[in-house]
């Protein structure tokens, strides 16, 4: 049995008088690429944002239940949320690099740990930006602002910033919605490299992606979670019923 | 083919419309250097007024540009140090208070609308309760207090349109408010935050209301913050109320003054701020 990294427990989360979130009950696998898959809109995205607490700065949300990972409780008040979010990076639909350049982009999360012995960094934002193979095509203008790359580029250089702080879990948003279909691959094939050293929680809706790369698949719908287990079981063998439809194509 | 003359109509209106903005703009600018340029000299520039100059002897208004910029550089200094954190608080920290913030956002828009005399006399019954007597510092209070509401709003009004991802992306990689505030959302507006400030600027030094009763007015250019100080639009309201038509001329002359320091410091501020402007996302 593999170690459970992430555990949500009874997740109920409200914006207003909307129930988003249904009795969220699930168990992330620790270094495990694990998929949360499901039509948009149904509370993937929310999910995930509650795993490293930025539904913290959403107006007029609930939430009760609880989120552990490592034994603690993320969602728990005197959490201290900066920590937390410290173990995650995240990587979001499209990418957001910081307005500024690419290198110091890479080097942020390490400052303002207070690292800043330079030749330590030096060395940080290159092996950073060569585990994601960026490296050889950013390293004569890494004092470039960070805008100028693609946006497949830039997309890597996020995740190669989220890395940079030595994390232990990797959040990813749909990180592929945004990217050519080449740069789309360039992103998973990392994260099937990455997924020796870390836990990665994917969002998607593209249902070959899951496919190609879930080691554990977590099927939502409508708010709820309908199936989680192995991505083998989920895809070969579904027990529910909304779960077959949707592989199917019967939703989307 | 209703719709194509609607189209055409509208296009005309607008078209007008700012063809009437221009020309007006055109025209204020034309009357200030036609009337002043004659008295422009390099007199003007640099003496202060000399004994009879107010009947049209000679001497400058170096007392009225001095007091202007020390007055609205160190209100335009006051306002950015507590303006800028204040909308940074807003955007970053209040951000999941919608009605707070909306609150504070309306709040912000009334007292913008205030008139500057009233700012003048706040400021000086504050005067009277602190027990300062007519000042540059005086001056500086009440010029901060009135161009506040303006800093904050234009500020947050730049910031609001920062994305939330970024927030979101520099919260995630385990930055606090304090340093997503500082090293990333205001790096992400500096351009914009950079126009806020010169928008505030073009408020204080232009303001002659505020200044009235707190800076009051003098021939000399203050050495210290107790000292009373001129400012240009008193100084063109002074020489524009003499009876003397060379006194009126150099009124005008201050105006294109004004109009100069005003284009001189929003045209290199806008240079410094492209040079932020390259990282923006």
């Amino acid at each position: 049995m593999d170690n459970t990294k992430i555990k949500v427990d009874n997740l109920n989360l409200y914006i207003g008088k909307q129930h988003i979130l249904k009795d969220i009950n699930i168990e992330i696998p620790e270094n495990k690429l694990t998929v949360i898959l499901g039509p948009s809109g149904c509370g993937k995205t929310t999910l995930l944002k509650c795993m490293n607490r930025l539904t913290d700065l959403y107006p007029d949300v609930k939430i009760n239940g609880s989120i552990f990972i490592d034994n603690e409780d993320v969602l728990h008040t005197n959490t201290d949320v900066t920590e937390i979010r410290k173990k995650m990076g995240l990587l979001s639909q499209r990418p957001f690099p910081l307005p500024m350049n690419i290198y110091n982009n890479v080097a942020y999360g390490l400052k303002i740990s207070g690292r800043r012995n330079k030749k330590a960094l030096n060395s940080r934002v290159e092996n950073y930006l060569k585990i994601v193979s960026l490296w050889d095509e950013v390293k004569d203008r890494l004092h470039e602002p960070a805008s100028k790359l693609s946006i497949g580029q830039q997309q890597r250089l996020c995740l190669a910033r989220g890395l940079a702080v030595d994390p232990e879990i990797i959040l990813a948003d749909e990180p592929t919605s945004a990217l050519d279909p080449i740069s789309s691959e360039a992103i998973e094939k990392k994260f099937v490299e990455l997924k020796q050293q870390y836990t990665i929680v994917m969002v998607t809706h593209i249902l070959r992606q899951a496919r190609r790369i879930a080691d554990h698949v977590i099927f939502m719908y409508m708010g709820e979670v309908i199936e989680q287990g192995p991505a083998k079981e989920i895809f070969e063998n579904p027990k529910m019923e909304r779960t077959k439809k949707y592989l199917q194509g019967a939703f989307n | 083919m209703l719709k194509k003359v609607e189209e055409i109509f509208f296009r005309g209106l607008m078209l007008l419309s700012n063809l009437i903005i221009l020309f007006v703009l055109g025209l204020i600018i034309y009357s200030i250097f036609k009337k002043g340029l004659s008295s422009l000299s390099w007199e003007m520039l640099s003496q202060r007024p000399h004994g009879g100059y107010y009947y049209g002897k000679e001497g400058g208004v170096l007392n009225a540009i001095m007091g202007s910029l020390y007055l609205s550089v160190g209100a335009t200094f006051m306002a950015t140090i507590i303006g800028v954190p204040v909308a940074l608080f807003m955007n970053v920290y209040l951000v999941k208070q919608k009605r707070v913030l909306n609150f504070i956002r309306y709040l912000l828009d009334l007292i913008w609308g205030v008139p500057s005399i009233v700012y003048g006399a706040f400021g000086f019954s504050l005067m009277i309760f602190l027990g300062i007597k007519t000042s540059l510092l005086a001056g500086i209070i009440t010029v901060t207090l009135f161009i506040l509401p303006i800093m904050i709003r234009a500020c947050d009004e730049i910031l609001k349109t920062s994305p939330m991802g970024l927030l979101e992306t520099a919260l995630s990689l385990g930055s606090t408010k304090t340093e997503t505030s500082f090293r990333v959302v205001l790096m992400q507006s500096f351009s914009g935050i950079v126009t806020a400030i010169l928008l505030s600027f073009g408020r204080a030094i232009g303001d002659a209301a505020s200044v009235l009763f707190t800076a009051g007015y003098t021939d000399s250019i203050p050495t210290s913050l107790s000292e009373p100080a001129a400012t240009l639009p008193l100084s063109i309201f002074f020489q524009l109320s003499s009876p003397v038509p060379e006194v009126q001329n150099r009124a005008y002359a201050s105006a294109a003054i004004l109009t100069i320091i005003i284009l001189i410091i929003s045209v290199s501020s806008r240079a410094l701020s492209k040079k932020y402007h390259k990282n923006r996302i």
